[in-house]
């Protein structure tokens, strides 16, 4: 029965028990078994990241009316190991002018960035690396380096293009980060605290439902940070090639290409978590770690499916109307959505629940039903200035 | 030795020879790099001191902004100097010295001081530093006024910066 | 345990390195990149200072995080100055920005 209670406690108390026998100090042993425990945990995502690729083509094929790959294994389940092997076997080209040190530390750095962000992941109430207490912000901390591997990579290639492509694309991520800031301070105001324990233990009503803007400005400013369609001005391969790793080959570029899809992947589990209850369905979690891995799994599948939803469906926004809708519209929208959030909640958080969840929806409605009128109000005002008195005809062919 | 001091004198060791790079190379991307490197030594230095709050805005503050401000800083202005003439100035050797005895001058005068060997006492059981972080930035009786002070500074300063870097000749012509 | 001396001599060290990187480099960025070295050095002391003291007394860590806010307005405002000066005068290099010497 403890083995389904809490598997991982018991397996580390075996190692060090036996580590110890050996005649290892304690200490030393569960330095070891920890350093055990981060190698599986890294060992198992890079298995889950070999199968997103083969996700993500199978997902953008049905989307483009495709079958995507078939041919290797059942359903082309082989077909990631292929593109590894192709990728490991390729000529590992380094420019001949590029920054040789920046540029081999910039690929390590970006997949560092992603796997890091593991440490805070609670897939069980115990099985977690750590509990920080500062949690929420050490995923913005994380983001950081991803910037930095970005920069390093366009300017250590000595390409312009990817010059270019860093310089757009580190634009987008710095600015996103305060939108991003704003609307993961939401679940901490309602959960007190930045743990992310904690504030899966508080959502007794999913945060989605107490604030589904939030939710919303936190979906969109990921998309930014991860740098997918429709924010990938960074790669725009109709006019920058493909950005900042266009000088890339072989399993460096795999590293970029990996870190991103794992990064989606992990961006959609933190959507889960914050907003969407984590590994919490319907008491299941009290159950076993086995019940509940799988539920944030899920979740987590569930975010990176509405990731590429978006990604296959919208088109590039350009660069200036990117910063523009992040600078003028989503930065003091998520920061009035904090404002309303905080009084909200020191307001109603003594009544019934019930009272409180309607009072926090309702009041995300109306600031979500201001914004709407108002955008609709500044985008007939724009309209009217280019073409005129509205004309419904052009309204409906839009513009 | 324990564990824990092996671990601060790598990290500083590391930071500081970082440092060095930082004043002394030539090529000013790889003193910006060098720089990234500091900090997060530093970053660790917090960690290490049960700060983490300070050690996760250290992260996204100088690393996530001031650094790759750097960045973008040393690429916008490098058409003249291109990593070559001498990135010190003649009168280096002064500055070195200056540099020693300031060294020299805090360490000596640390050296007598009588709180020098303290060691850290336990931190409270279910002490949490964040929220009594926190409670200190806004309570009235604390340091609610620095702060607001800093945030309107922030303020300022970003008006400042927009204003003094806007460039009219390449400015938007609506404006 | 770690004494508090060694932070404070570590804080020491970089706070000499920031100071030679001020007074000998002679592009203006590299001034800055120095001047943020010795504010981080004066933030290794606030923090220690706070966990060798009173911890539930939180002024070294407020401390700290006002000392955060100023080096990121001072870098944008002295960055900001620098890349205005280079449109003008097409140098970074402090010597030689001499303008109000007559």
């Amino acid at each position: 029965m403890d083995f389904l209670k809490d598997p991982l406690k018991l397996a580390a108390d075996w190692l060090i028990g036996l580590m110890t026998g050996w005649g290892m100090p304690e200490g030393v042993a569960a330095g070891v078994a920890a350093f055990l425990g981060i190698f599986v945990l890294i060992a198992i995502l890079m298995v889950i990241d070999i199968f997103l690729v083969w996700l993500e083509r199978k997902v953008v094929a049905r989307f483009q009316d495709r079958i995507g790959p078939n041919r290797l294994g059942p359903f082309g389940l082989i077909q990631p190991f292929a593109d590894i092997i192709k990728l490991l076997i390729k000529e590992d080209i380094t420019p001949a002018n590029a920054d040789k040190v920046v540029y081999n530390l910039a690929p390590m750095l970006s997949m560092m960035s992603v796997l890091i962000l593991w440490a805070i992941i609670p897939l069980a109430p115990s099985m977690l690396g750590v509990d920080l207490n500062v949690a929420a912000l050490y995923i913005i901390a994380t983001g950081a380096i991803g910037t930095l591997s970005i920069i390093m990579a366009g300017w250590s290639s000595n390409n312009k293009f990817a010059l270019l492509g860093a310089f757009r694309q580190v634009a987008v991520m710095v600015s996103f980060e305060i939108p991003m800031v704003a609307s993961l301070l939401i679940p901490t105001v309602l959960a007190g605290s930045m743990g992310m324990n904690a504030i899966i233990e508080k959502q007794d009503i999913w945060f989605f439902i107490l604030s589904p803007l939030g939710a919303l400005i936190f979906l969109i400013a990921a998309i930014a940070e991860l740098g997918r369609a429709p924010f990938d001005m960074g790669e725009a391969e109709s006019e920058l090639i493909s950005g900042y790793n266009v000088e890339y080959s072989g399993m460096k570029f795999g590293m970029f290409y990996a870190g991103e899809l794992l990064h989606a992947f992990t961006f959609g589990g933190f959507w889960g978590i914050l907003f969407f209850g984590g590994y919490r369905f319907f008491g299941l979690e009290q159950v076993s770690p086995f019940l509940s891995i799988p539920i944030l799994l899920f979740k987590a599948v569930i975010g990176y499916w509405i990731i590429m939803w978006v990604k296959y469906t919208m088109m590039r926004i350009r660069i200036d109307h990117m910063l523009a809708f992040n600078w003028k519209f989503l930065t003091p929208l998520s920061f009035a959505l904090l404002i309303v959030t905080a009084l909200v909640h020191a307001l109603a958080k003594d009544a019934a629940l019930w009272v409180y969840g309607l009072s926090m929806f309702l009041s995300n409605l109306v600031l979500g039903w201001i914004v709407v009128e108002f955008l609709r109000r500044y985008s007939r005002a724009e309209r009217e200035k280019v073409e005129g008195p509205a004309r419904p005809a052009m309204e409906a062919a839009g513009h | 030795m324990t564990t824990a001091q092996i671990i601060f004198l790598v990290v500083a060791a590391v930071t500081l020879v970082s440092a060095f790079m930082v004043v002394t190379t030539r090529n000013l991307i790889h003193a910006a790099l060098w720089l990234v490197a500091t900090l997060f030594g530093v970053a660790v230095t917090y960690a290490l001191l049960n700060a983490n709050f300070l050690a996760v805005v250290q992260v996204v503050v100088y690393i996530g902004a001031i650094a790759i401000l750097f960045i973008f800083a040393v690429m916008l202005t490098r058409k003249e100097m291109r990593d070559q003439g001498p990135q010190l100035n003649s009168a280096w050797w002064i500055s070195a010295l200056l540099a020693v005895l300031t060294f020299g001058g805090l360490v000596g005068m640390l050296w007598g001081w009588k709180g020098m060997d303290t060691l850290a006492s336990e931190m409270p059981v279910g002490f949490d530093s964040v929220s009594a972080l926190g409670d200190a930035l806004i309570s009235p009786n604390a340091f609610v006024l620095p702060f607001e002070v800093a945030s309107v500074l922030l303020l300022a300063a970003l008006v400042g910066a927009v204003y003094v870097a806007f460039n009219p000749r390449s400015g938007d012509s609506r404006k | 345990m770690i004494p508090l001396s060694w932070y404070l001599i570590f804080a020491a060290g970089l706070f000499s390195l920031g100071l030679f990187g001020v007074l000998a480099r002679r592009n203006a960025v590299a001034i800055l990149l120095g001047v943020e070295l010795m504010l981080n050095a004066v933030n290794i002391n606030l923090a220690a200072f706070w966990r060798y003291g009173n911890v539930t007394d939180m002024t070294g860590q407020v401390f700290a995080i006002i000392v955060f806010a100023v080096a990121a307005a001072e870098v944008a405002v002295g960055l900001a100055l620098v890349i205005s000066v280079y449109r003008s005068r097409n140098t970074v290099v402090a010597d030689e920005i001499d303008m109000l010497k007559w």
